[in-house]
């Protein structure tokens, strides 16, 4: 159903800066493409940032930025939350109030306690790293607990939580097998080991993930960049 | 309000139970509060409503709980639309909520910093607060609020954070009033409205807390 604040929504040129290999990245594209929004795509060099993301993003100085016509939104979650209320179709967010809190509740213990989580038990080593997946996995738990008896955490279809935590479904195994840490078992996490098979079917969804062989490489650098420290 | 049983959670000091009551406040809505003690001992009902952070703020409406302050924030907001806390437009909402977000990611621990840094790394640690403070103070603009001319939801994430300034300003040897004045006259402005006056701590209780919660980190 086209109302007329669709069609001017529209009618405004949408940009994205992004960084293909980034999980804040995807998850914006990943919307965009479930409403059907066209989008011209900007790839960053983050390690050499172009003025134009500078510019865009003086605060943060990161990809994803996203751009619709004049205004321009940083932050992967709030360029999610805009783009849901600009444009209507498939909606992503429930309704009702206590919904919405409860899926920006998930969202964000999701992003501190398993994103971060796993990425620093992959750029760790020993102790360390052993410390970071036990806590990672403890935080999975809740999570799983969250889906159960649901074919998406956005119900019968893919919803906002689902697009949040979808980097699961692809950076996470792949984390796992850079960091050599075990997060995500099967046996321990059945209702999230079907959850990711259903995301990662989505016709959607699997058209818009970024080459597992050139992932694998890019992260075996990162982390060995990053987890290697002078010795004391 | 009939029909609406709302229960705060709460902590006297903790700026992040200060927003709630400040949102509960500017919607001009009743609820019972009940003082949490966290160094005693939390009670059942808070570890049984917030399980996984066992933090407060916990709103509890009609027996639901929610966590997390500026999510409960929103909440009180979209539940009780008049008077609104968030611009109508889609833009609007995005630059407060990316506000809220840079505000909860920076601006507590920048201040905290300053009176948990030891020795010689204060100085190091004001230069930082100082930097974000100033970033804030650019979002401000002439803005008389973070809401443009009405008191909003970037206000109320961020105003209960100033009443711990003053700790910092101690520690610190230096005056936000002198380092950012418009964002001091923003301070002074907000602590005006009746939903924040009502419900702020001295400053002069909040930095015996902070001696008192340095003694107890050890802290020289």
């Amino acid at each position: 159903m086209a109302t007329k604040k669709n069609l001017m929504a529209n009618t405004e040129h949408v940009k994205l800066l992004g960084f293909w290999a980034s999980p804040f990245s995807l998850r914006v594209e990943w919307a965009l493409k479930l409403k059907g929004v066209d989008y011209e795509y900007i790839e960053e060099d983050i390690f050499n940032k172009s003025s134009q993301l500078l510019e865009l993003n003086p605060v943060h100085k990161l990809v994803p930025v996203f751009v619709h016509g004049e205004k321009v939104i940083a932050e992967s979650f709030v360029i999610l939350e805009y783009i849901d209320e600009t444009w209507k179709q498939c909606p992503l967010m429930p309704q009702d109030p206590h919904e919405r809190a409860m899926t920006r509740f998930w969202t964000k213990f999701a992003e501190e306690k398993i994103l971060f989580g796993a990425w620093k038990s992959m750029c760790s080593l020993g102790e360390e790293k052993e410390k970071a997946a036990k806590l990672t996995v403890d935080a999975v738990e809740k999570i799983e607990e969250e889906l159960k008896g649901k074919r998406f955490f956005g119900g019968e279809s893919i919803g906002y939580l689902d697009i949040a935590v979808g980097w699961m479904s692809y950076w996470l195994p792949i984390w796992e097998e850079v960091g050599s840490m075990k997060i995500l078992d099967p046996l321990q996490f059945p209702a999230l080991t079907s959850w990711m098979k259903n995301f990662l079917e989505h016709p959607v969804i699997k058209e818009n993930l970024p080459p597992r062989d050139k992932m694998i490489i890019y992260f075996q650098k990162r982390s060995q960049e990053l987890s290697s420290r002078p010795r004391g | 309000m009939s029909n609406e049983d709302l229960l705060l959670l709460d902590f006297w000091v903790s700026p992040f139970c200060m927003r709630v009551k400040i949102a509960l406040a500017e919607k001009g809505l009743s609820y019972e509060s009940k003082e949490e003690d966290l160094f005693g001992g939390k009670s059942e009902l808070l570890l049984k409503s917030n399980p996984i952070y066992q933090k407060v703020p916990v709103l509890l409406h009609n027996g639901k709980p929610l966590n997390e302050s500026a999510i409960i924030v929103g909440y009180i907001d979209e539940k009780w639309p008049s008077p609104p806390l968030l611009p109508a437009c889609a833009y609007g909402r995005s630059q407060a909520r990316f506000w809220a977000d840079y505000i909860d990611k920076k601006l507590f621990d920048a201040a905290c910093t300053v009176w948990r840094s030891p020795g010689e790394a204060v100085e190091v640690a004001k230069k930082d607060f100082i930097e974000v403070l100033k970033v804030l103070e650019e979002a401000l603009g002439e803005n008389n609020f973070f809401g443009g001319e009405t008191f909003g939801f970037v206000d109320i994430v961020a105003i209960p954070m100033a009443f711990w300034f003053y700790a910092s300003e101690k520690f610190g040897n230096f005056t936000v009033e002198e380092e950012c004045p418009k964002l001091s006259a923003w301070i002074k402005r907000s602590m005006q409205r009746e939903s924040v006056a009502k419900v702020l701590p001295d400053p002069e209780k909040v930095y015996d807390f902070v001696i008192m919660f340095r003694k107890m980190q050890g802290i020289e």
